[in-house]
């Protein structure tokens, strides 16, 4: 792998691609850049911690530790606070921590629906991919 | 861990790597069924490939709870990898060895070789790799009513350790 400082957007994306499809147990093929990671390569709630594992892995070098804190990825514990979801949905207030934490999603789709059983779907291939390109650029 | 799936801890370096073995006997109940003889063949007794990945888990569980002082509720939660080339037959032993890769508040990592040797041969082979995650169960199920007490690192864990000359490694 080239040195992960300088990787480009589709040396990323391959990257990613292999983490999810060793995760996932995925076909490549399925492995597309607008994929749901729960939506539609059907991962669980475990598998997030495995891929961060394998993230960490993958972009770490001998210079520059790929260290991805808990809760960075995915926010935790949201249901625990009812300034950001009541009643099932996010409120304004849980859509702006939402954006603000998660800026390597896309939620414009989301964002009329707000039901937080359908917020793991939101994430795909593309997010992961800007995720890692954030955190290289750092 | 309340049935236990290793006989002896041979090394454990906590947040490092931690060594078990397993004699297999034909003591063992459930050999008698695996396989059984039949018309056409005859019994052919081998450990379980599941039975296995088991000793594995206790061997790579308790890595992972020794390097947080077994205060975490380690759960096995998913089999990364699990390949076995060859069967364990009665009077061989295993031999587990577990590599801690990652961990982190949510759980770990592990990579695991698995080898079996003959009694006396001195020679180790190796059959197979068990990769394997663990959740620390506590911080990943906000919600569920999990026991105060830690039900994973019980009293048979704290036969093995001080069989191992590690009997306080654990309250």
């Amino acid at each position: 792998m080239p040195d992960s400082a300088v990787l480009t957007h589709d040396e990323i994306l391959e990257d990613v691609r292999e983490v999810l499809i060793e995760a996932l147990v995925v076909d490549t093929e399925e492995v597309t850049p607008e994929a749901s990671l729960t939506a539609d390569l059907q991962a669980e709630s475990i598998d997030f911690l495995d891929i961060v594992f394998r993230l960490e892995k993958a972009f770490s070098t001998q210079d520059k530790p790929f260290k991805i804190e808990q809760g960075e990825l995915f926010p935790m514990n949201l249901l625990e606070n009812p300034d950001w979801v009541q009643d099932g949905t996010f409120t304004d207030a849980g859509m702006e921590m939402l954006k603000e934490t998660m800026p390597h999603v896309d939620f414009s789709d989301f964002e009329h629906d707000r039901d937080i059983d359908k917020v793991a779907a939101t994430i795909t291939v593309t997010s992961i991919v800007d995720f890692v390109a954030r955190k290289l650029a750092k | 861990m309340r049935w236990m799936w290793i006989d002896q801890i041979i090394e454990l370096v906590p947040g490092t790597r931690m060594v078990a073995i397993k004699n297999v006997s034909l003591a063992e109940e459930h050999l008698h069924e695996h396989f059984a003889a039949t018309d056409d063949l005859p019994a052919l007794p081998v450990c379980p490939a599941s039975l296995i990945i088991e000793g594995m888990a206790q061997t790579a569980g308790i890595l992972v709870g020794s390097t947080r002082d077994f205060k975490e509720k380690v759960i096995l939660a998913k089999i990364g990898r699990a390949g076995l080339d060859a069967d364990v037959f009665p009077g061989q032993t295993i031999r587990f060895e577990a590599e801690l890769q990652h961990i982190d508040d949510s759980g770990a990592g592990t990579a695991g070789v698995v080898s079996r040797t003959e009694p006396g041969s001195g020679r180790w082979e190796v059959i197979g790799h068990i990769d394997l995650l663990f959740s620390h169960a506590d911080r990943n199920m906000a919600g569920l009513d999990l026991p105060e007490h830690n039900f994973v690192f019980g009293d048979n864990l704290k036969i093995i350790l001080q069989t191992a000359g590690l009997g306080g490694a654990i309250e």
